[in-house]
């Protein structure tokens, strides 16, 4: 391992919140900036997010998610901003040391004034689900599928059942109708829908796409690859009711159950966590319990949308250069 | 008088907009939209309903790019567009803004690179 470099304000995640702090702090005067991504692109979940609906607060026009990434890379191009991709931050020490790997480097060491915390989310899979059955293939995590379509052209099925009724999931019923898959449905074991209502209706009911409430998925059929849900109507305390058992046969189960903020990172750095967000505890000024270490967008708390986590991150950014004294 | 409810779509905010029809069937009065966005959509749903098109279109090289509809297209033709869009291979270099299908099925919309 060579020697620790120094930079003055080190960004963990090149997405939307890594790349607007990184322009505001920029724009307050701080120039010893660096960005590290894991990713081969900027963008974060954005570059998947190919739908519009983005931009509307920020920039007063709805533009789909590649597209409002596509607006702040360019100001981190034109800045000259410098960022490192492919490059994965694997610790984060108190004294706001971060320990990073990837394959031109190797394993190394950068000594940071100040520090933002910017690694978003990841969304909750089947392990946190906890349905009987069998384990077959089959079964993705929404955002998954999502990736797979959008990013990689992969198709994961032809008949679909979405467990959860989040926005993923319904731009994701949408996107693989469009694509020729035939969404049987989408069931929530919650009353009420999750996502935005302008996605009940442009992602399922334009496409006249069943969503059942208070109703869940109660068993899991196939050995191999799935073949089939058991579905089940629950009662207000979210007990099954005994005899609404109903079988829907399916090659693909897509979840979409929500999003937790990634922060194994500020954990092992002893940063505290909020328990209700998930996220670190913070400031008016986004700093965390560890002076000069900020946090903003996904990782502070899910947001639902990316206009509000530029907002977030412009504070997080000049804080920033405040505090390395730009 | 008949009255249609529609959920705007043209924003997070989701308005519930009310349209209520004249005896002639023409739409006499909107209302329940926050903004003229709302009153826009409400209009085009019960004349001609538009949506804008995302998609994804593989180039030459076997590169994924994310693509839209320049304009909204009429809802009825999203799956003859999606087939077309599927159609098309891009030769590099494909950048962000270039125009990938001009005029796609005769709708007044270009399909257009929204990535890099
Ligand atoms: C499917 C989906 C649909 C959405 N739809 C909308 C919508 O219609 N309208 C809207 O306004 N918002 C929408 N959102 C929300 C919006 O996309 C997010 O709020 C926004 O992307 C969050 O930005 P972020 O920068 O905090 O996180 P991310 O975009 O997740 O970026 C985090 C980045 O950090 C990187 N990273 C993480 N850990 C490390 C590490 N250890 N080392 C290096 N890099 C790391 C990741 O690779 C990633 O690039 C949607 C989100 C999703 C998932
Ligand atoms: S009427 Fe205006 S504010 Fe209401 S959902 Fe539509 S665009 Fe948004």
């Amino acid at each position: 391992m060579s020697e620790a470099r120094n930079v003055g304000i080190l960004i963990i995640g090149g997405g939307p919140a890594g790349l607007s702090a990184a322009v505001s702090a920029y724009e307050a005067g701080a120039r010893d900036i660096l960005i590290l991504e894991r990713e081969e692109t900027l963008g974060g979940i954005l570059k998947q997010c190919i739908h519009s609906g983005f931009g509307l607060h920020r920039f007063g026009e709805e533009l789909t998610g590649p597209e409002y990434a596509h607006r702040y890379i360019q100001k981190v191009l034109e800045y000259k901003i410098p960022y490192l991709l492919n490059t994965m931050v694997t610790g984060l020490a108190a004294d706001k040391t971060v320990t990073a790997v990837n394959s031109e480097d190797g394993i190394f060491e950068i000594k940071a004034k100040a520090v933002i915390l910017a690694m978003g989310c990841r969304e909750r899979s089947r392990g946190a689900l906890n349905i009987p059955g069998t384990r077959p293939a089959g079964i993705y995590t929404a955002g998954t599928a999502q990736k797979y379509v959008n990013l990689m052209g992969y198709m994961p099925g032809k008949e679909v059942v979405i467990l959860g009724s989040g926005d993923i999931g319904l731009i994701m019923a949408r996107r693989m109708t469009l694509e020729g898959a035939k969404v049987k449905l989408c069931c929530d074991i919650l009353p009420v829908p999750g996502g935005l209502p302008r996605n009940i209706e442009q992602c399922l009911n334009d496409f006249g796409i069943p969503l059942r409430l208070s109703c869940t998925v109660s068993e899991i059929h196939g050995r191999d690859r799935i073949t089939g849900v058991t579905l089940v109507s629950v009662d207000e305390n979210r007990k099954p009711i005994p005899g609404s058992e109903e079988y829907v046969s399916c090659d693909t189960l897509l979840l979409s159950c929500g999003l937790i903020p990634e922060n194994e990172l500020s954990r092992g750095a002893g940063i505290e966590i909020d328990p209700k967000t998930s996220g670190p505890v913070t400031d008016e000024n986004l700093q965390t319990s560890i002076e000069g270490v900020f946090a903003c967008g996904n990782v502070h708390h899910v947001h639902g949308l990316v206009d509000d986590v530029s907002i977030q991150a412009d504070i997080a950014g000049k804080a920033a250069a405040q505090y390395v004294g730009a | 008088m008949k009255e249609r409810k529609i959920t705007c779509i043209m924003c997070p905010k989701g308005c519930n907009i009310s349209v209520t029809f004249a005896e002639d069937g023409s739409a006499a009065d909107i209302s329940g939209n926050s903004c003229p966005r709302g009153h826009e959509y409400a209009w085009n749903e019960v004349h001609h309903p538009v949506r804008t098109l995302t998609s994804t279109v593989r180039t030459a090289s076997g590169r994924m790019v994310a693509v839209k509809s320049s304009v909204p297209v009429p809802k009825e033709l999203l799956f003859d567009v999606m087939a077309c869009i599927n159609t098309v291979r891009p030769e590099e270099p494909v950048k962000f803004g270039d125009i990938v299908i001009n005029n796609v099925c005769g709708t007044d919309a270009d399909i257009v690179v929204t990535s890099e």
